[in-house]
């Protein structure tokens, strides 16, 4: 399997290179054809090793490829940690990354950075799969920046349009916040471990737990504790959780595809992933549970509000998936990482198939991405509005879809988790933070993801009669895509929702204790084959929240259109607070960030160009010259003078010599 | 009798003399190498009178080896005048302050 996993991650690698180097010689179709063969090299590979693992009874593998240094015991290496949590990580990574190369090919068609483009992808996928195959935290880390730069160099891939500038930077430094707690976590791990290698230091994490550490002298804390919050701190940048979310929805100001790719379906489920792997490590600290499963619950009810009043159409899907994300975070914290990771997997299907319908609406439109502007388009582009559908109601969970299975399991596990019972008062108030903020998620989720359906393809067309007149299908190199990705959002559900859940899937690849264990609770009480979960959807609330929800937007939306305005005009305060995104984007960039730039001004025009340029420096020079100055009027240039002052030298010394001594 | 001392006093007076000729003087190169000049001659006036009061040879014979240098060191002042005479059309001492800082 060794060759396999090394082709699996070069492919992609040495595909981005040819693109990205030799662009010019191998032309537009070389660029795609390239890449294309590459990703979908490791594509059908990683699907054998999924195969492999779940027919073939094939174990986890961990294999050292190379050490790069070794440095006072600290062995720093490149290797491959395959089990079934990376298997299905490489799937799903590599399987979107496919469609969207396809998809691109229509999207990007007329875009002059055809070749950079393609390079880019595949350079991400390449990055991604390091990161999820990684079996040591250095390489997890390369991996971690190393999607993060791609992600950046995409967002501006429209490189003159100001705001792609903006908002590429903003992802560039919000992350930075997040993966300074991340290497801060390793560091911690390395300081109590002192080994970078996952099996070593899981091996280790009892220990570690017993320990303490003072950050701030007098008040120990749990070393466990410490450096689970950190590395999640990093898992908050990457998977854009409140309050580090920032940057996701400005991140769409890059081409629809990354915005597939990247920022719904693979990297921003790093932080979810990485969480999930380091299983062992959140486990046995339930501080750090706790702090999980806040930020979650706020990230998953609170984005979601947003998305009900966006109007451009990829924001929509963009808090939509800040929303989800913060579903996975929630499960995280509540010990289910199966159903976080099931979640990651349903999701990247239909989040990436609703994304690449906007895209396809976005093409159709010519660049126009106001929904206020469309409408009705549902008899213009049949194919778009069926995938969109699917994607749609696997987002809200409509039985029987990829979604209703992760969605309605995951919110279970939370009901059914260890913090319902917990003994404390901080551990019921978590418990019912995290459970009512992702029940009445789902009424939220049901709302903004139908206000949006409702108004691109239904009701009156409010586009102008140019557009209209070219309205028409996309062509087939986005459409299959589409009807690829609809497939799994529909139906995968139904083959792995027992097995990756309650069959053990994962193995030692996920480690739960038995008392934090709420998912095996479930198997036999609310799980009795997905059939019957479709049968029962009457018993859990979660269904008649989804289903108002669509009511609501098809009454709002399309029966009264007149009444969201009433409502607005209404509810001003309110409204003003979602539009303003909280408040969130003001306190970064007027708060920190400004206060981080008049520090700078005052440290520059005080520090630097007062003190350091007018006193030291140049002061210096200044006082050498008035001193010179002076000094040379000594210098009369006449013999005489000089041998004047020689004559006294002489004297004063043999006076001396003589008188003195 | 004339002793030593006399000598001595000859030659100190001989040397501020030259001393307070370069000091003092402002017009004339020709004047500053003369100063030098009567101050090696001061000198042999003591090497000599030493010689002669110690009873040791070696002192007047370091005044021909002086006299010698005395007269080579001249004549390339002198030359250095000359050429000084040309580029300049002057030899007095106050113009001479190109060193002035």
């Amino acid at each position: 399997m060794y060759n396999y996993y090394l082709t699996i991650v070069l492919a992609p690698l040495a595909a981005a290179l040819i693109a990205g180097l030799a662009g010019k010689q191998i032309g537009r179709a070389g660029a795609h054809w390239v890449t294309i063969l590459g990703v979908g090299t490791s594509c059908v590979l990683s699907l054998l090793v999924l195969k492999n693992m779940f027919w073939g009874g094939a174990g986890a593998e961990n294999i050292s490829v190379y050490t790069w240094a070794v440095t006072d015991g600290l062995r720093m290496e490149v290797g491959f940690l395959v089990d079934r949590l990376t298997a299905l990580m490489m799937c799903v990574v590599t399987f979107v990354s496919l469609m969207v190369h396809i998809y691109t090919i229509g999207y990007m068609h007329d875009d002059p950075g055809y070749q950079r483009f393609f390079s880019y992808i595949s350079l991400f996928t390449f990055s991604m799969l390091m990161l999820v195959m990684s079996n040591n935290f250095l390489q997890l880390f390369f991996g971690w920046e190393a999607v993060g730069l791609v992600s950046y160099l995409l967002i501006g891939f429209w490189f003159k349009k100001q705001t792609a500038m903006f908002a590429n930077l903003k992802a560039f430094l919000v992350n930075r916040v997040g993966d300074f707690g991340f290497i801060l976590g390793i560091a911690g791990v390395v300081m109590f471990t002192g080994s970078l290698d996952y099996a070593t230091v899981f091996g280790q994490a009892d220990a570690v737990a017993g320990q303490s550490i003072e950050v701030f002298s007098g008040t120990p804390w749990n070393a466990m504790t410490v450096i689970c919050i950190l590395l999640f701190i990093g898992a908050m940048g990457k998977s854009a959780q409140a309050p580090l979310h920032v940057w996701l929805p400005d991140s769409m100001e890059g081409p629809t595809p990354i915005s597939a790719l990247i920022h719904a379906a693979t990297m921003v489920t790093a932080g979810i992933f990485m969480v999930a792997r380091m299983s062992p490590l959140f486990e046995l600290s339930t501080t750090a549970l706790g702090f999980v499963i806040i930020i979650g619950a706020v990230t998953a009810f609170f984005m979601g509000l947003l998305g009900i009043v966006q109007n451009d159409i990829k924001r929509v899907v963009a808090y939509s998936t800040l929303s989800q994300l913060g579903y996975m975070t929630v499960a995280l914290g509540a010990s289910a990482y199966s159903a976080a990771i099931f979640h990651l997997m349903t999701h990247a299907f239909f989040k990436a198939l609703l994304f690449l319908a906007a895209g396809s609406v976005i093409i159709a439109m010519h660049h126009e991405q106001d929904i206020r502007k469309m409408g009705g388009l549902k008899k213009y582009m049949p194919i778009t509005y069926w995938t969109s559908l699917i994607g749609s109601l696997a987002l809200i969970g409509f039985p029987g879809s990829s979604g209703f299975f992760s969605k309605d399991l995951l919110i279970e596990a939370v009901k059914e988790s260890h913090w319902h019972d917990g003994a404390s008062m901080g551990d019921q108030v978590t418990y019912w933070i995290a459970y009512l903020s992702v029940l009445l998620g789902v009424f939220v989720t049901a709302l903004y993801s139908f206000r949006m359906f409702f108004l691109v393809f239904h009701g009156e067309e409010r586009m102008d009669a140019e557009t209209k007149s070219h309205l028409h299908e996309t062509p087939a190199v986005v459409t299959v895509p589409l009807i690829l990705l609809a497939i799994p959002s529909a139906i995968i559900g139904w083959f792995s929702a027992d097995a990756v859940l309650f069959g053990g899937f994962f193995g030692d690849a996920i480690q739960v204790k038995s008392v934090h264990d709420a998912l095996t609770g479930l198997n036999g009480t609310f799980w009795h084959g997905p059939a019957a979960l479709v049968m029962h959807i009457y018993a859990s609330p979660v269904f008649y929240l989804a289903a108002l929800g669509v009511i609501a937007a098809w009454f709002l939306y399309l029966k009264r259109p007149d009444i969201p305005a009433t409502i607005k005009d209404k509810f001003s305060g309110i409204y003003n607070l979602l539009d303003r995104k909280y408040y969130f984007d003001d306190l970064w960039i007027k708060g920190f960030a400004g206060v981080g730039r008049k520090l700078g001004q005052f440290l520059w025009e005080k520090g630097d160009q007062l003190i350091i340029d007018g006193i030291l420096v140049n002061g210096t020079a200044k006082t050498v010259g008035r001193l010179a100055g002076v000094m040379r009027q000594i210098q009369t240039g006449y013999l005489y003078t000089y041998a004047f002052a020689m004559i006294i030298g002489l004297t004063a010394l043999l006076g001396w010599l003589i008188w003195l001594r | 009798m004339i002793g030593l001392e006399h000598y001595l006093t000859l030659a100190a007076m001989l040397f501020v003399l030259s001393v307070a000729g370069i000091i003092i003087n402002r017009r004339n190169l020709i004047l500053l190498l003369m100063c030098v000049e009567l101050m090696l001659l001061a000198v042999n006036f003591n090497f000599v009178a030493f010689s002669r009061y110690l009873g040791d040879e070696t002192g007047q014979v370091f005044v021909f080896f002086i006299l010698t240098v005395a007269a080579a060191e001249a004549a390339i002042g002198l030359a250095i005048l000359v050429v000084l005479f040309r580029n300049r059309r002057s030899i007095a001492v106050k113009e001479l302050n190109t060193l002035k800082g």
